[in-house]
């Protein structure tokens, strides 16, 4: 017999890791400071770029004086517009690295200063002197659609753009995606005409918001002699900017490294192509010296992309049973001064435009516009959050009219196995069960204790549902790659090109692959680092796609290691490959686990007693590519845009002052298929994280603009985000409806908890007022005006207008 | 009253070991930390005394270095997140999730350390008081209260 040491079979069940809260590999890290952020790395002889930025949303740039910036000391040179002239863009090049002859929007860049320090780079760029002609700013979407509108992109028609995305040139829209499904006209003329069907119909509109990661945007760019250039970034994609980078500044790929290291959040914010080619670009202007382009937190907000701001409409035909007939849908995304990610979050709103309802007859027209505001990129929830809010909306008008109960409503057209979505496409038997997460959110958030209860005159609570969905919005040939090494220990290296962006990656894979191999996540040693020229190639790490497709890369580079294995100790173990078993660090007969090997003496070779050796190092190969994707249709929409689908419900419980409005959010519940819970800790964290951002993204989160469309808020001063003590009462569950294509049946839960947040706090809101709420953000002097306007009996003065009086 | 002008070479006191420093008048001690010293655990959110990230410790009280001129600090013990290891309040934060991405973790873990040691049993509204200065986008609290609860009940050290 060869090898002695203790063999637990995998039967034995000793190690499960599935299913259980493993550590985090990174905490001994980040709870000692010792985690190292993009800007935390100093380079020798690097220099600091700091951005000029336009104080107007709209002008025509009539001159940039940079004299006096330069006469500074230890200026080594300020960069504009004119020296730069490409286009840079993730789906459609539209945006200037640095702005040219015209601004589109508050706070875009339009000079660089480069300096030997920070603070003489801000120095510098105070003195920098930039020439506007004001010209009136486009203020919405529907501003922007509207006949005479001033058309921001005069050059639309000749920019390159990926052919997903049909920009119409002549017109302020990026991109617009329809759904035909079905014959809606009919089903709205039918209800006109009879008493059979109602038709009720709503509109509603946010402003552009932040994702406001705590960690602002960093690139740092240096060109080593022989030309290869390094790009140090907080961000979600180093495949995507390298591919970016590539196409639109001809950089051969090869000569491109995109290294990140740990990102300080990114919900989206740090997906695609941020502050990387101008860093690179400056660095070219020094000599390929390492230049840092780091935002300060204002130009984070403001300069760097945001959220999507939104204006829809949505009108909805059901029986006098509640049963849905019909939706005819509009989305209009405001993208902002340029395309980004919102041509592509309009897309995904359209794909999923109906919400997890079944609706045989839709129309749906999404459309990306361009605006004068702030531009907008990928944002945790991605089109379906704004389209989930207006669904939602909507949906409560339809329960009110037909005096139904909203939760019954809800669950009578709950989507199932076998109903096709807005892009006919079929919902397979992996569908999570709708029914199932919509009992347990409103069982957990009590619901049949009553939706609305008065406390006292001047204090209500009340309560409301939502419903939501979500499939990733990734190209059809979204990848992953992953491989596997092996130490003298028989531990094992696992590389893969995922991003920790703080939702666990590197502990879930370990998890996923430490299950395979009956070992402990422990001795599962991830890689943290992603360099795009020696870790595995991998789409981007957003649309909660992650933990599936590097969890399927990873496991196949288990099987493809195990192989390998089973190939080599064969021979000292006398036996067919077949015979052989790979578990707990051992490899081993399976019907005879006495005769076996450690896996640290066959991994990297096995040496036999006379010294003879086989084999040498194995290295696991694992790739993962979508199953089945394909384009939508241009004209109807149909096609197979998702992954897979992430079921859930949401329901949350608010208290109301009616006097004046202010309120306090008292609990949030979430009830989400996610098919397989890999770590519930590191789960529950990712929704309950996500359900924050929703209450934030609700009730206050949002740029405020003047006439001439300037951000007034931004900053982390004005723009307030959730804090310490006013989080609610989270309350999670999940239900297991295995994906049986996802690692060991798991499917995406990262954004998705953001997504009936809006829905369900104002149907709360809404209830607890008794007016329809259908503009975010639904801040308390919002609420107290609804209230003035519905004449509350119980109203007080606007707490400003009773300001002075004195106390 | 003492002026000062131009470079100057200081003595800090930070983690209990002395630095010799060349600053200016104008240098923040977030600056200072990160870029003079190369102690790059405090982090940098806002530089606007709004995010807390660059909390550190000075004779035990939490101030947000961005806002803390480095001669302000000058003779007085300074306390970085480098100084802290395996204090009851890590171990919490760690055992408690009570991060993600980690950005806002040394700032929390700071400022919850100064907290304990002033109130060991904090009530709530005490707690609330103390941590609503620094903000997490990332974890909704749940899990920093959760960590918190933790640490108050650990072995005062
Ligand atoms: S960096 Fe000091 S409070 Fe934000
Ligand atoms: S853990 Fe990311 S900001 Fe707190």
């Amino acid at each position: 017999m060869i090898g002695s040491r203790p063999h637990p079979h995998p039967s034995d069940g000793a190690v499960g890791s599935i299913g259980s809260s493993a550590a985090r590999k990174d905490a001994p890290d980040k709870v000692h400071g010792r985690t190292r952020y993009t800007d935390d790395h100093r380079l020798p002889g690097m220099l600091h770029a700091v951005l000029v930025t336009s104080p107007v949303a709209h002008a025509v740039i009539t001159e940039v004086r940079t004299t006096a910036a330069r006469a500074l000391p230890g200026v080594r040179g300020v960069l504009t517009g004119r020296d730069f002239p490409l286009l840079v863009g993730l789906y459609l090049g539209d945006k200037p690295p640095l702005a040219r002859d015209r601004v589109r929007y508050f706070g875009e860049p339009v000079a660089a200063v480069v300096a030997d320090t920070e603070r003489a780079a801000h120095a510098a760029a105070a003195r920098v002197r930039v020439g506007y002609h004001e010209q009136p700013p486009v203020r919405s979407p529907r501003e922007a659609l509207a006949p005479g509108a001033p058309v921001l992109h005069p050059e639309l028609e000749r920019y390159v753009h990926i052919p997903a995305i049909m920009p119409e040139p002549g017109t302020n829209i990026g991109n617009r995606t329809k759904i035909r499904k079905g014959d809606p006209e009919a089903v709205f003329a039918e209800a006109a005409s009879t008493e059979v069907a109602v038709v009720v119909e709503g509109s509603y509109s946010f402003p552009p918001a932040d994702h406001a990661a705590m960690e602002p945007r960093v690139a740092i760019a240096e060109i080593c002699a022989d030309g290869r250039i390094v790009i140090r970034s907080s961000t979600q994609s180093p495949y995507g900017v390298r591919a970016i980078m590539s196409r639109c500044l001809g950089i051969p790929p090869g000569k491109l490294t995109v290294a990140v290291a740990e990102v300080g959040g990114g919900f989206g914010g740090k997906a695609g192509v941020q502050l990387e080619p101008l860093a690179y670009l400056l660095s070219r202007e020094f000599g390929g010296r390492p230049v840092r382009l780091a935002n300060t937190r204002e130009h984070d907000m403001v300069s760097s992309p945001g959220a999507p701001g939104l204006q829809s409409r949505v009108r909805l035909a059901a029986g006098r049973d509640g049963r849905l007939l019909a939706a005819d849908i509009e989305f209009l995304f405001d993208s902002g001064g340029y395309a980004d990610y919102a041509v592509n979050v309009s897309r995904a709103a359209a794909y999923s435009c109906t919400g997890p309802y079944r609706i045989p007859h839709v129309k749906a027209d999404s459309l990306s516009v361009y605006t004068n505001h702030p531009f907008a990129t990928a944002y945790r929830g991605f089109g379906h959050i704004e389209m989930s809010y207006s669904i939602e909306r909507t949906m409560e008008q339809l329960a009110e009219r037909l005096e139904l109960d909203p939760v019954a409503l809800r669950r009578l057209n709950a989507v199932q196995p076998g109903d096709t979505t807005p892009s006919q496409d079929e919902l397979d038997p992996n569908t999570g069960d709708l029914a199932a997460c919509i009992d347990h959110a409103a069982e957990a958030i009590g619901w049949e204790n009553g939706a609305l209860t008065r406390l006292d005159e001047r204090t209500v609570r009340a309560k409301g549902l939502s419903c939501f969905w979500k499939a990733p919005a990734i190209p059809t040939f979204t990848d992953a790659g992953a491989l596997i090494s092996f130490n003298e220990d028989g531990s094992l290296n696992l590389i893969t090109g995922a991003v920790e962006i703080g939702q666990g990656i590197y502990t879930g894979l370990a998890q996923i692959v430490a299950e395979r191999l009956q070992i402990s996540p422990e001795e599962v040693h991830v890689v943290s680092e992603v360099m795009t020229d020696r870790s595995t190639h991998d789409w981007t790490t957003a649309a909660s796609r992650t933990l599936f497709m590097c969890g399927r890369a990873a496991l196949a580079a288990v099987e493809d290691a195990v192989a390998q294995i089973r190939q080599v100790a064969a021979a000292p173990l006398r036996c067919a490959e077949e015979d052989l078993e790979v578990a707990g660090a051992r490899v081993f007969i399976a019907d005879d686990p006495r005769h076996g090997l450690a896996l640290a003496e066959v991994a990297n070779g096995y040496v036999y007693p006379d010294g003879n050796a086989i084999g040498g190092p194995v290295i696991g190969r694992g790739k993962y590519i979508a199953r089945h994707l394909s384009h939508l249709d241009p004209e109807t929409g149909a096609g197979r845009p998702g992954l897979e689908w992430t079921l859930g419900a949401e329901a949350v419980e608010v208290e109301v002052d009616l006097r004046d409005g202010r309120f306090r959010v008292l609990k949030a519940a979430c009830a989400m298929d996610v098919g397989k819970v890999i770590n519930p800790a590191l789960a529950r964290g990712q929704v309950v994280g996500a359900m924050a951002m929703g209450i934030g993204y609700t009730t206050r989160e949002a740029f405020e603009f003047d006439s001439r469309e300037r951000v007034l808020n931004g900053n982390l001063r004005d723009y307030k985000l959730l804090r310490y003590g006013e989080h609610p009462e989270y309350i999670v569950r999940f239900v297991e409806t295995p994906q049986n294509d996802g690692p060991y049946g798991a499917r995406g839960l990262g954004e998705q908890g953001i997504v009936g947040m809006p829905g369900a706090l104002s149907a709360a809101f809404s209830r607890a007022i008794g007016v329809q709420l259908n503009e975010l953000p639904i801040t308390p002097e919002r609420l107290w005006l609804a209230l003035e306007d519905a004449g509350s009996p119980d109203r007080v003065p606007h707490p400003e207008a009773s300001q002075g009086a004195g106390s | 009253m003492k002026r000062y002008d131009g470079l100057l070479s200081i003595e800090l006191a930070v983690n209990g070991e002395r630095y010799q420093a060349s600053v200016t008048p104008g240098d923040t001690l977030l600056h200072s930390l990160r870029s003079t010293l190369g102690l790059t655990g405090t982090k940098l959110g806002c530089e606007n005394g709004d995010c807390g990230a660059c909390t550190v410790l000075l004779e035990g009280k939490p101030v947000k270095s961005c806002y803390t001129l480095t001669l302000a600090a000058e003779g007085r013990e300074i306390t970085t997140i480098e100084g802290l290891r395996e204090t009851p309040v890590q171990q919490a934060f760690a055992a408690a999730y009570g991060f993600q991405c980690g950005y806002c973790t040394p700032g929390f873990v700071l400022n919850t350390h100064a907290l304990l040691q002033r109130h060991p049993k904090p009530d709530e509204a005490t707690t609330r008081e103390w941590l609503e200065s620094n903000l997490c986008r990332c974890t909704g609290y749940e899990t920093i209260a959760e960590a918190v609860q933790l640490a108050s009940e650990s072995e005062p050290q």
